[in-house]
């Protein structure tokens, strides 16, 4: 025993365990999410049940399980109509069902209100008359085609209009500026400025009038839905996001269904307080946060951790700012928060507006949250991590090669720039790589540094300056607390919720993969052989 | 001057080599905060000749090579007192121009330290960081300091390849091609082929002699018997102080001092 116990058997079976126990954890974490985000959108059968009291309810079955006050077991559905039903899930005991099939011609329909809609389709009205011979199915599909058309027409027109608030936009700070430079009422720019402005709202009007007639024309084109109980309700063909048979589906077609509905998640907003539709905002607002982030904390830290590495020495006052910058990395990210409330916001911010943008005070351009300051807050969280990284490589590079650089009669700057940065690069391509995980994860801090439940533009688009550092955004983190605690339908919200998580982790692993495929090659090209 | 070497069997009436010093030390002390490592040290290094510094570990042999190059700057607490004179120009002082200075006295460690680049950009480093960046002055400076080294003939078809590739005793070769690529004045070399195998040794040693005819060179070697087959002058030290110096010839077979004779004995050290 004593023999087996030197040769160190069980210490390997500890470490092992330990190990594994971890993964087993991450790997369990990772399950549950993409189990419960990716299988929520496989387009599920309908299923049609009569009560005993002669009722009768459509709608996916989702779970069944043991009732929590008898013996009985209760099954939940999704019944969909919100807009009929005002809930749209259920719980339904299963002893008092007395029939469960599967009709042929049941519908589901994702419309762009009200959320899915399950039951008959029972007419399509057309602009010039009813149709309801032939095949309904196959006109609804085609004319829902000409309704799209005249939606894209209604967008085309929206961009324009959003164009044309942009200049008035202008117009109207300018104007603003005018009166706080106390120019007289008659003077030639203003007269230039009112006549601009009337130019662009004679445009502005005239384009909402056409794009009223689209919008006219477009809610000519309705299907007309019944629900399983016979009650109708009409939508606009230009609502329909999607809609198919989901009991006459075989499994490829349902695939094709499943792809796009997972596809909408990367291009389309999102609809309905953000628990259907797309994500697409929110993946934005969290790529270009960490991007703006790295692009502040990375050179502010590999220079700072330069001066504390190579030229610093090794004082006690050296040590002591070397202990506060661990430290930093661990104070809560709330803090950092309310810093960046407090400095970034409403100090460096308010300053600015004061210096800049008198004129339209109160209203604050900068002195309220944004993307800039989000990610200023949030590089100043993750400095310390590049510092701590940079330094450590930096020290790692072999004392000869220093030397031997110096010998040649290089300055240590120039040391520095040709040797040492190149060899220390992988090692402070992890520290990036940590920061970066690190800012992707954050929410505290960005509650109160600009992140909005849902934004009203982008921060990067077609107006100049492009991109729009004062904007607030969208972020994926903030998409999972508000959804998943702030949400009124919290069911409905629930897949969003994993999915969300799915695509956070999935955003920070695709952007260290690729960090670490730089830092591969980096290693490669600066450390192999004899040191 | 004279002073330096009354206590040696060496005498500059009698032996050219030695009117026309390309290093003179005189009077050398230096400190490891509060220890010292060298006592008083005075010598002078022969111009385009091998002197081989001698004696047992922690002797000072590598310090006081790197006096002479002021490698020692980069330690905070290191103090150096006295004077060395590199063609007259006072080495220890603070007005001196290191970066000037260490293109004249080159420097070979005992461990190789070729950079993370390629065979090429190893030696043009010390010419790109002078602002030397024409190609064709590079290139024949690639080639002349790798023949130079004896190197050129191995690596001439793969220059542009990583230098981190190499066998150990190319990669210190290519540290003399980096070294002798800048043109010095003099080399220093601390123990060049204590890490390499008999016939790499065996090709560095080749290459010293050859190098000889354009170079100073002072090699620091722990193998007395390289000492002996490269060196045409050695210095011993023991402790810190400078015990002998003399013709290598001459030390060897007819030490002047009971330490030196015990030392290449292998009595002692």
């Amino acid at each position: 025993m004593k023999q087996f116990y030197y040769r160190g058997e069980p210490q390997v079976w500890l470490t092992a365990a330990a190990l594994a126990f971890t993964l087993l954890m991450a790997l369990t974490l990772i399950l549950v999410v993409m189990f419960n985000g990716l299988g929520a959108f496989w387009p599920k059968r309908l299923a049609t049940l009569e009560l005993n009291n002669g009722q009768a309810i459509m709608g996916q079955v989702l779970k069944e399980e043991p009732r929590p006050y008898d013996d009985g077991t209760r099954m939940q559905l999704k019944v969909g109509n919100r807009d009929l039903y005002g809930l749209d899930f259920r719980w339904v005991d299963e002893d008092k069902v007395e029939r469960l099939y599967y009709q042929e011609d049941a519908v589901t329909v994702e419309r762009e209100t009200y959320g899915d809609f399950y039951g008959f389709l029972s007419a399509v009205v057309l602009p010039d008359e009813t149709r309801n011979s032939g095949d309904l199915w196959q006109i609804l599909q085609q004319e829902r085609d000409a309704a799209l058309k005249i939606k894209d027409k209604v967008e085309k027109i929206g961009e324009k209009i959003s164009k044309l608030n942009y200049a008035m936009e202008d117009v109207r700070n300018t104007v603003l500026e005018l009166d706080y430079k106390g120019v007289p009422a008659d003077a030639q720019p203003r007269k230039e400025l009112a006549h601009k402005s009337e130019a662009l709202e004679e445009q502005f009007q005239a384009l909402v009038k056409k794009q009223r007639a689209h919008e006219a024309d477009m809610a000519l084109y309705v299907a007309e839905f019944e629900d399983v109980n016979g009650r109708g309700v009409e939508v606009p063909l230009a609502e329909i996001v999607r809609t198919y048979k989901p009991n006459q589906m075989n499994t490829l077609e349902r695939a094709g269904v499943y792809a796009s509905k997972l596809l909408e998640l990367f291009y389309a907003d999102p609809r309905e307080s953000n628990t259907e539709g797309g994500l697409f905002p929110a993946i934005f607002g969290t790529v270009l946060l960490i991007f703006v982030m790295s692009l502040f904390s990375f050179p502010l830290g590999v220079v700072a951790a330069i001066y504390l590495s190579e030229y610093a020495g090794d004082g006690p006052m050296v040590r002591m700012v070397r202990i506060a910058v661990n430290n930093l990395a661990g104070i809560p990210s709330i803090v950092y928060g309310i810093f960046g409330l407090g400095f970034f916001i409403y100090g460096l911010g308010g300053t600015i507006d004061q210096l800049f943008f008198p004129e339209r005070l109160p209203t604050p351009t900068f002195g309220t949250g944004g993307l800039l300051w989000a990610s200023l807050t949030l590089a100043l969280l993750t400095v310390p991590v590049v510092i701590v990284t940079t330094e450590e490589a930096l020290s790692a590079i072999p004392g000869g090669v220093r030397e031997g650089s110096l010998a040649l009669g290089s300055t240590r700057f120039q040391t520095l720039v040709r040797i040492l940065i190149p060899m220390a690069s992988p090692g402070i391509m992890t520290g990036l790589i940590l920061s970066m995980a690190r800012a992707a994860g954050e929410v505290a801090p960005l509650m109160i540094t600009g992140v909005v439940k849902l934004a009203p533009a982008l921060p990067l688009d077609g107006q100049f300056p492009f991109l729009h550092l004062d904007r607030k955004f969208m972020h994926l983190g903030f998409h999972i607390y508000d959804m998943g605690f702030q949400s009124p339908n919290v069911e409905a919200a629930r897949p969003m919720v994993f999915v969300t998580t799915l695509l956070l982790v999935l955003i920070v692993l695709v952007m260290s993969a690729v960090a670490i495929r730089l830092r591969n090659k980096m290693k490669k090209k600066y450390t192999f052989g004899t040191f | 001057m004279s002073s330096a070497l009354k206590a040696h069997d060496v005498d500059p009436q009698t032996d050219p080599a030695l009117a026309d010093p390309v290093i003179e030390v005189e009077n050398l002390d230096f400190y490891y905060g509060e220890a010292q490592a060298l006592f008083d040290l005075s010598m002078l290094f022969p111009r385009r000749q091998v002197t081989a510094l001698i004696g047992p570990s922690g002797c000072g042999k590598s310090t006081f090579l790197r006096c002479l190059t002021r490698m020692n700057d980069m330690v905070d607490i290191s103090r150096m007192e006295g004077s060395i004179r590199l063609d007259g120009t006072e080495v220890n002082s603070g007005e001196l121009d290191v970066i000037e200075l260490r293109r004249k006295v080159g420097m070979v460690f005992q461990k190789s330290n070729p950079f993370p680049k390629s065979i090429y950009e190893n030696v043009v480093y010390g010419l790109r960081i002078a602002g030397i960046n024409d190609k064709d002055v590079l290139d024949e400076t690639v080639e002349s300091s790798l023949k130079g080294a004896a190197l050129w003939d191995e690596v001439k078809d793969r220059l542009h390849e990583s230098a981190l590739g190499m066998s150990g005793g190319q990669m210190q070769r290519l540290c003399i091609a980096r070294a002798i690529a800048v043109n010095p004045e003099v080399i220093l070399m601390d123990e060049p082929c204590s890490a390499l195998d008999p016939k790499s040794t065996a090709r560095v040693e080749e290459m010293i002699k050859d190098l000889r005819e354009k170079y100073t060179i002072i090699i620091v070697t722990h193998n007395m018997q390289q000492a002996a087959r490269v060196s045409d002058y050695t210095a011993f030290l023991y402790e810190g102080v400078l015990v002998e110096f003399g013709k290598t010839s001459k030390l060897f077979v007819k030490p002047q001092n009971q330490q030196t004779e015990d030392y290449i004995t292998g009595r002692f050290g």
